[in-house]
């Protein structure tokens, strides 16, 4: 295994009055996957908005590829977040004024690629995804299974090095959510993503190489505890 | 499980030797636990004693002669009436788990160690599950579904007493 991707340290983060955060650490390395597991509450959603750089934590480091994420200005690490990052979340978050294809293009359209190539990209992912057929639907035309493979379709399309999926089968019942996760945990073994993975299931944590668990905002490594 | 019904249910679809069932037992049902040749035997002779199962014919080897065997009417009932029974649910109020947690609070041991400890463990297991039903077939996947959704309630035992143990302490103690 290599060096770690993706480095936490000492993070401490407060809503109000409310500790989410308090000394919570996480590392995952290039191609690893890693799920969050913890009671509701425990600070695990915190901690992956942190690791992606979505939220500032009030102290501790963040780093990938040894820059300090915290240290960034706004527009450096949305442009990390862009070229970097591929998210996932529990009600998909497809644009519902778009067709699932132009969804997933998206991004690569964010990023300044050519409509025609980020279609292309797009249906191949889609393709890989098993929902070819929905390319022309909107998300309101689509189940909450489809549309969840859309997203990880378009959490894909631009070859990131770390997905964030947080509760990415929250929604789904049992048979699409283990459809989901062997789709998502096979992509990201096959591009060699990282896979940053917040479940409250036992089942789904599973698929991860190990996990973490969140616990009054404190981490803890079980692989390492036993 | 009842190696006996079971053998009956595979006789119905024709008449096989000893050997012959305890390959087909094994294919579908003791991929982790295969029969031994002794309990095969043993079975057959208990089901024919009880008229569940007839001799269908003998051939003739190059060891021991290998008998053939057919399931009777009766044993078409039996199997019939094992399927239409209810299994009993466990209700798991004995378990290992629960004796640990409570003398490791008991006698001031740290309880907390041992359920991330057993915590660990069962998402070990759950995690070769996961690979085995992704790597096999559809009867592999009915198999470790079965233990990982097993397993799955046993973490949310653990989860929660994790919760509570503060409260638990001070009922054991008190």
């Amino acid at each position: 295994m290599t060096g770690p991707l993706l480095v936490a340290d000492d993070l401490h983060k407060s809503f109000g009055p409310t500790p989410a955060l308090a000394g919570a650490s996480f590392r995952i390395a290039a191609g690893e996957i890693v799920s969050i597991m913890g009671p509701s509450g425990s600070g695990k959603s915190t901690l992956l908005h942190c690791l992606a750089g979505i939220v500032a934590p009030d102290s501790g480091r963040v780093a990938y590829q040894d820059r300090d994420m915290v240290a960034m200005s706004d527009r450096e690490r949305s442009a990390l977040r862009r070229s970097q990052f591929g998210f996932v979340f529990q009600f998909g978050q497809l644009v519902p004024e778009l067709t699932c294809l132009e969804n997933v293009a998206l991004p690569l359209r964010l990023e300044r690629v050519r409509r025609r190539e980020a279609e292309r990209r797009a249906r191949d992912w889609l393709d890989r995804l098993e929902v070819t057929d929905l390319a022309g639907k909107r998300p309101g035309e689509i189940s909450g299974g489809q549309g969840q493979r859309v997203a990880m379709a378009r959490a894909l399309a631009t070859a990131p090095r770390v997905i964030f999926a947080d509760e990415p089968t929250g929604a789904l019942d049992s048979l699409n959510g283990e459809r989901v996760m062997r789709l998502l945990t096979g992509a990201a073994r096959d591009t060699k993503a990282a896979v940053v993975l917040v479940t409250h299931e036992a089942r789904v944590a599973a698929y991860a190489d190990r996990e973490v668990v969140v616990r009054d905002g404190r981490t803890r490594d079980l692989a390492r505890a036993a | 499980m009842s190696i006996g019904q079971t053998f009956l249910g595979l006789l119905e679809a024709g008449p096989r030797h000893g050997y012959d069932l305890k390959r087909a037992y094994d294919d579908r049902f003791g991929r982790d636990r295969p029969l031994h040749y002794g309990q095969v035997y043993a079975t057959l002779s208990r089901l024919l004693r009880n008229g569940l199962v007839e001799v269908d014919g003998i051939e003739p080897g190059e060891g021991p002669e290998r008998k053939r065997y057919a399931v009777t009417h009766a044993g078409v009932t039996d199997v019939q009436r094992w399927l239409a029974s209810p299994e009993k649910p466990d209700p798991y109020l004995q378990s290992t788990l629960y004796t640990k947690v409570v003398l490791a609070l008991v006698t001031g041991r740290p309880a907390s160690d041992l359920l991330d400890t057993q915590r660990a463990e069962h998402l070990r297991l759950m995690r070769e599950l996961t690979r085995r039903k992704s790597d096999g077939d559809l009867a592999d996947q009915l198999v470790c579904d079965h233990a990982l959704f097993h397993l799955e309630a046993d973490l949310r035992w653990l989860e929660l007493t994790a919760a509570r143990l503060d409260d638990l302490r001070r009922a054991v103690t008190a």
